[in-house]
């Protein structure tokens, strides 16, 4: 092709501009290739590497006691995750994680490499703060912080049998926590992400499922009630060198659970202490002989039939009483004496007496009706029934010693619940961890006036002459019954294992609370119900009385009158 | 003749404004397109940067220097910047040469000359330099130059090119080369010697692929690989490429609007704010958006070329020629490369992608435009 020469060639210019309009031609085919035709399949491919599902926490639901305190909360913490696949790509500073996250390398290495073809491994779980702001710090690819919740105990180890606790990932593992799980637990949602490449959320898309937190549950437990319950059993169980021990207080009008204390305990806070065996709330899971503790049902039992009255001597000399080829022994002699005294003094001997003269099917029926042998309408996980044999089943002997509760078992818990009735006037009032709107619909097991009686004789047992003269409170009346129970082990009872047990009602005017305190072998030189359970009885009493703002009912002695009227002036 | 007739008559309607203008010796049409890609360009950046203040004013700085450039270039006399050229050329070799034996490595590269206040790039200042220098030596003689010229303006071109490509500085050893080429084809360049040029390049293309030298870097052969297969290297340097299709399909037909787009946001896209701010555009802006950036690109380069046409002497117009045409190389390669046409070079998108010295020497190339437009003599006076 030949141009003119010395001129500057507009074809050869114009060429060159029609060249680059193809070119730009190229350029828009290409961005329409992309932007038109494949559009949907770009779409879906950023899509799978940026829109992430993610969870959306939501806290479980508190437990409060009776008043609105906090006994379980969750509190807000951060866990550190990762993805394997983009982390493998950072090994230089696999170190530099281990450190921030507290971790030896070689253990992180190990969870890292482990899940090496998946999306999420937890690095570590729930964190503290400082540790969380390292790792956000650190700012690796593929290393995120996910917010969970946290289960904290403010109560600590004072209520943590009733209350358990929850796993890592804040399910319900034992006690309530377990048993209330279906209300507690929270129902975490659900959303749809952008996430860049860090892993942090850039927008959100949508919400799939909104988060439901749980809903709270109130007790009917009084924290103050059940810390004091708590500290005198611990020092109680401390100091007579005892295997544990159990406390349950109960009020007498609506059976709801002041306060369930046991021993020994465990920080819910801190769960690497966990020991089986130590979070047991052995208040209802585990079972004892209840030993004199029964007696005033034999009692009662033969009161509503009219087998006795309470002034009915009885003769026990001389202490003991052959029965087929058993014998039941009294600690001594104590002669002839009436049916109070037989409380007071707690006589095996008169109390075989007086069940072996009742008709057995109106012994078993008050017992029964008293909620031996059944479990309680608590609903706590692992509760024990105890046993109770149908009186078709009893043989000789099997009677007698049922008047001293033998051959029979009960919990902590069915112990305090059956006093309900000698509290309410012959109605049994059932159980409750809960706190109640209305009150519960209760059952008569035996008579107004048999109730009353037996009331009586009770506090005669909380007097210088019963067994039980520790569990008196100041200013108030207060009854109760004692039990000093030979431990059954394997093939018989031990010589020197026992269970020592209180029950106690008070004030005996117009009963309010119910108390049963078991301390189990005591090793120090007291072992019985009236030197070991009686005082920590007392001790609580004293204390929950006047939390609970309860008139006295009794006689002040005359030194503290006096101590008081020279406080005052 | 008649249509210079036509043109005085025009002249004598121009406004004050546009009197003004080219007082200043501005062109309003080149002026207009410039302006407008430059606030498309701060526009993009502002989301780019996570809507960073910071980011944008310092580029708007930078494109404040560059219009100043132009403006001191525009009033240099096309025969000034004609006197200049083989100065000019002669200190950029040397500059060259001194950034080979004391110069900066960044990034892998030896570029910098760090002349204590900032840092300076000889191989930017080649840019302008080489096909000045050799308008200057073909513009003095008859065209078609006859071949023992052809041969040194060859060598005029090929010393730089190589002494650049050597930084390793492959994208900008291209932009010179296609300069002085542009400026040796509008000269008339036989096409007899282009097919052959074409057949030469092709086997040496061949040659350094298939045998191992200096000259073919590993990334550079890597980067080449990966542009033929990204799908075998998804998490390596293939990485880049799907990920700006995948952001720049994802804006679709009419974009997901300004500030929304999400692909090109998620730290997945490196580089989104310098060389591959494209993806951040089409993702915000689509198709529709595309095709009016490219128009406005191609608005600019009609323009040059219309200057190129009607500029007044050989010098003027080889140099305009060449400023324009390379100016679309660049749009085309940065383009092709985002888009997946083309190999993976850092070359940037002019008056877009945020960064300094190339905005610089792209502006200057303009302020030349500017000139050569605004200091022809009309015949009619």
């Amino acid at each position: 092709m030949s141009e003119p020469a010395g001129q500057f060639s507009r074809l050869r210019l114009g060429t060159v501009v029609a060249l680059f309009g193809l070119a730009a031609l190229v350029l828009a085919g290409r961005a329409f290739q992309l932007q038109v035709l494949q559009q949907d399949r770009l779409k879906r491919e950023g899509d799978a590497r940026a829109v992430r599902v993610v969870p959306l926490a939501a806290h479980r639901g508190r437990i409060l006691d009776r008043h609105g305190q906090p006994l379980a909360i969750s509190t807000p913490v951060d866990s550190v995750w990762a993805n394997p696949a983009e982390l493998m790509g950072a090994r230089h500073r696999w170190p530099e994680l281990a450190r921030a996250l507290g971790l030896k390398p070689a253990a992180l290495a190990r969870r890292v490499t482990a899940r090496r073809g998946r999306e999420f491994v937890y690095l570590r779980r729930q964190v503290t703060p400082a540790v969380a702001r390292r790792v956000r710090a650190l700012g690796l690819p593929g290393v995120g912080l996910l917010r969970e919740y946290r289960r904290y105990y403010p109560a600590g180890e004072v209520a943590a049998h009733v209350l358990g606790f929850t796993d890592v990932d804040d399910r319900g593992q034992e006690g309530l926590e377990l048993a209330l799980e279906e209300i507690l637990r929270a129902r975490p949602g659900r959303k749809r992400v952008v996430r860049d490449r860090k892993g942090h959320v850039i927008k959100d898309v949508e919400l799939i499922q909104a988060p439901r937190p749980g809903r709270d549950v109130i007790l009917a437990m009084d924290r103050r009630l059940q810390y004091l319950a708590y500290r005198e059993l611990k020092r109680a169980v401390l100091r007579h060198r005892a295997r544990g021990g159990s406390a349950v207080i109960l009020d007498a009008r609506t059976g709801e659970v002041l306060a369930m204390a046991n021993q020994p305990g465990f920080n819910p806070n801190d769960r690497s202490q966990i020991r089986p065996g130590r979070y047991r709330n052995r208040a209802v899971t585990d079972v004892f002989e209840p030993g004199s503790a029964i007696k005033p049902f034999t009692v009662a039992a033969a009161l509503e039939r009219r087998v006795v009255s309470p002034r009915t001597v009885i003769d026990t000399a001389p202490g003991l009483l052959r029965v087929g080829r058993n014998t039941v022994r009294d600690v001594r002699n104590y002669g002839a004496i009436d049916v109070a005294t037989i409380i007071r003094k707690s006589s095996n001997v008169g109390a075989a007496r007086i069940a072996l003269a009742t008709p057995p099917e109106a012994f078993w029926r008050v017992l029964d009706r008293a909620g031996f042998g059944q479990v309680t309408a608590v609903g706590f996980p692992g509760e024990a029934a105890g046993r109770l044999a149908h009186y078709r089943h009893w043989r000789g002997f099997e009677r007698a010693a049922l008047a001293f509760g033998y051959g029979t078992s009960v919990t902590a818990l069915q112990l305090a619940q059956a006093y309900t009735v000698f509290a309410n006037g012959g109605r049994l009032v059932p159980a409750s961890l809960l706190r109640l709107e209305s009150p519960p619909a209760t059952r008569q097991v035996v008579s107004r006036r048999t109730a009353q009686r037996v009331l009586a004789m009770l506090e005669g047992v909380v007097s210088r002459e019963g067994t039980a003269a520790k569990a008196a409170v100041p200013g108030y009346r207060v009854a109760g019954k004692t039990g000093t129970v030979k431990k059954a082990g394997a093939g018989g009872y031990a010589e020197d294992a026992y269970l020592a047990v209180f029950v106690g009602i008070a004030p005996v005017s117009d009963p309010r609370l119910v108390m049963v305190v078991t301390v189990d072998d005591p090793r120090g030189e007291a072992y019985y119900g009236g030197e070991v359970a009686a005082p920590v009885f007392r001790r609580v009493m004293q204390g929950a009385l006047r939390l609970l703002e309860v008139p006295p009912d009794g006689v002040l002695p005359r030194s503290r009158l006096l101590a008081r009227v020279e406080g005052g002036a | 003749m008649f249509t210079d007739t036509g043109s005085f008559v025009t002249e004598t309607r121009i406004s004050a404004g546009r009197r003004l203008l080219h007082r200043v010796h501005l062109d309003l049409p080149l002026l207009v397109g410039l302006l407008l890609l430059a606030a498309t360009g701060l526009a993009v950046l502002y989301s780019a940067g996570e809507r960073s203040g910071e980011l944008v004013l310092r580029q708007l700085t930078r494109m404040t220097l560059g219009f100043g450039v132009l403006l001191v270039l525009a009033q240099v006399r096309p025969a000034t910047l004609r006197r200049w050229a083989p100065w000019l050329y002669g200190a950029g070799l040397v500059l060259l040469l001194a950034v080979l034996v004391l110069g900066v490595v960044g990034k892998g590269a030896q570029r910098w000359l760090d002349l204590g206040l900032f840092t300076f790039q000889p191989s930017e200042l080649m840019k302008l330099a080489v096909p000045m220098m050799i308008a200057w030596y073909l513009a003095d003689n008859p065209l078609p130059p006859p071949r023992r010229r052809i041969a040194a303006a060859s060598l005029f071109l090929l010393v730089p090119a190589l002494l650049i490509a050597k930084q390793p500085d492959l994208g900008t050893a291209l932009l010179v080369a296609s300069a002085g080429f542009f400026v040796l084809f509008l000269a008339g360049l036989s096409w007899r010697f282009m097919g052959l040029l074409v057949v030469v390049l092709a086997v040496v293309a061949t040659l350094l692929w298939v045998f191992p030298n200096p000259l073919l870097h590993d990334y550079q052969r890597q980067r080449i690989l990966t542009f033929l297969h990204p799908e075998n290297d998804p998490l390596g340097s293939g990485y880049h490429i799907i990920q700006s299709a995948i952001a720049i399909g994802s804006g679709g037909p009419y974009g997901k609007g300004w500030l929304n787009g999400t692909q090109s946001h998620l730290d997945f896209l490196p580089e989104r704010s310098t060389d591959f701010i494209f993806s951040v555009f089409s993702e915000e802006f689509g198709f529709l958006g595309n095709l009016l950036l490219l128009a406005m690109y191609l608005f600019v380069i009609g323009r040059g070329a219309l200057i190129a046409a009607e500029a007044q002497d050989t010098f003027s117009r080889l140099l305009a020629g060449s400023i324009t045409f390379t100016f679309f190389v660049y749009v085309f390669v940065n383009i092709g490369m985002v888009s997946g046409l083309l190999p993976v070079v850092g070359l940037p998108l002019p008056l877009l992608s945020y960064g300094g010295t190339s905005l610089v020497t792209v502006m200057a190339g303009f302020g030349m435009l500017m000139s050569i437009r605004t200091h022809r003599r009309l015949i009619a006076t």
